[in-house]
């Protein structure tokens, strides 16, 4: 009637993966081979077994070190570095930081990071509407722009090409920081949605953090650490997703692999 | 939804996957952080449209065997390696202890194909593409797994052979 029964159907036929023609022949056949027949029970059930063995991993919760391993830059140090933090957690803290009377999360210290964050998110709310000066110098000069923040910052600046997301640099400023001097660069899209990237050359605690994600008020701020730099891409007007592509792209040239 | 998300999604497979693969869940989830970081940084590499999940097991199973080799120069990739057992068995351990202890002993490359055809419920097509190996390899190593497990699991020697069923 049909083809022989071999041993790649016996197989499908323990894995549940015959067509139902083929699934009623090979049954057929190992009604008339009783040890075969038991020998392919077995193997189902061991597949059972299996999956009921592991069937708990897939509901416990993700370790925070997983979830970080999805970011950009490739260095482990970084992940280990902010391994403690809770994205979830940051957030809520950063929100709730300073201006509503304190309520940082006890998960995550008030270190120099959140505080980037946070000025970095007041700065973009205060420069970024502005129609008639956003910025102190143009791009039109932006040799001189980098040249002078860099000079002022004490240490080499880059303002990192985003026209492959969208945006072109509008210009930039110099701003008033916790300790000193920072910079600030802003760049718009076609649309008119402008995100800034905020500078600091002089983080106390020297060490280096993977992405992080806050949001204050309306405003979304990925920032991280590197050394004595920190960085914060902000926004109010793009949805988390795309300025985190934003936010990548100007990662990746500021901290090259 | 993007490709991130969905990595995202396929964590809890990729860990349940690599406990199954590697038995204890610190070393698992190593080998997880490993294939995330990779997978994110190969992204571009990714072409849209094809099978997200096979492509990152093909990542974690890049990943774990250059692991493998680099902590133990020379452990038995090769399916016909002689297998070094790794605990005596216990006569009173439960029967998933055993099953764990059984997958454990299997030679790698034939705990993988069972694994992504048992857990994962890959087709074969899919566990053949996954590991960049011919459909015949998955079903022959698929075969010798199974039929090692089995003993293993009735406390019966391995046979060399198996039975050619007509």
């Amino acid at each position: 009637m049909t083809e022989p029964v071999n041993e790649h159907d016996l197989q499908a036929y323990a894995d549940g993966k015959l067509p139902e023609e083929r699934r009623a022949a090979v049954a057929a056949w190992l009604a008339s081979h009783p040890e075969d027949a038991e020998r392919i029970e077995n193997y189902r059930r061991l597949a059972e077994e299996l999956r009921g063995t592991y069937q708990g991993v897939l509901d416990e919760p993700v370790p925070e070190r997983l979830q970080l391993a999805l970011r950009p830059g490739r260095t482990r140090r970084l992940a280990r570095v902010a391994m403690w933090v809770v994205l979830g957690a940051a957030l809520g803290a950063i929100a709730g930081w300073q201006l509503h009377s304190m309520q940082a999360s006890p998960v995550v210290a008030a270190d120099g990071a959140t505080v980037l964050a946070r000025h970095a998110a007041v700065a973009h709310a205060t420069y970024s509407p502005e129609v008639r000066h956003p910025v102190e110098v143009g791009a039109d000069q932006e040799t001189h722009l980098v040249a002078w923040l860099s000079k002022r910052l004490g240490t080499q600046l880059r303002a990192p090409k985003l026209e492959s997301v969208g945006y072109s640099l509008v210009g930039g400023r110099l701003l008033p920081g916790e300790q000193g001097p920072v910079a600030h660069f802003m760049y718009q899209c076609k649309a008119g949605t402008r995100v800034t990237l905020y500078v600091r050359s002089d983080m106390a605690s020297n060490r280096s953090t993977a992405f992080r994600y806050a949001r204050e008020g309306s405003v979304g701020v990925f920032y991280w650490v590197d050394g004595k730099s920190g960085y914060a891409i902000s926004s109010g007007d793009i949805s988390k997703e795309d300025l985190l592509n934003v936010a990548n792209a100007a990662y990746q040239q500021l901290n090259p692999p | 939804m993007t490709e991130a998300q969905r990595l995202v999604d396929l964590i809890p497979r990729l860990r349940r996957y690599a406990r199954a693969l590697v038995g204890d869940r610190a070393t698992a989830d190593d080998l997880v952080q490993d294939t995330l970081e990779r997978a994110w940084a190969k992204l571009h590499l990714y072409r849209r449209g094809t099978d997200l999940r096979a492509w990152l097991f093909t990542v974690m199973h890049n990943v774990h065997v250059n692991r493998v080799r680099a902590s133990r120069p020379t452990d038995m990739l090769e399916d016909e390696m002689p297998e070094l057992a790794q605990r005596a068995a216990q006569g009173d351990a439960l029967l998933v202890r055993d099953l764990d202890r059984g997958i454990a002993r299997l030679p790698a490359d034939q705990r993988a194909v069972l694994l992504l055809v048992t857990l994962e419920e890959m087709s074969y097509e899919q566990v053949a593409s996954t590991l960049g190996i011919p459909i015949g390899t998955v079903m022959s190593r698929l075969s010798r797994a199974r039929e090692k497990l089995r003993a293993m699991m009735l406390g019966q020697p391995v046979a060399s052979k198996l039975k050619v069923v007509k």
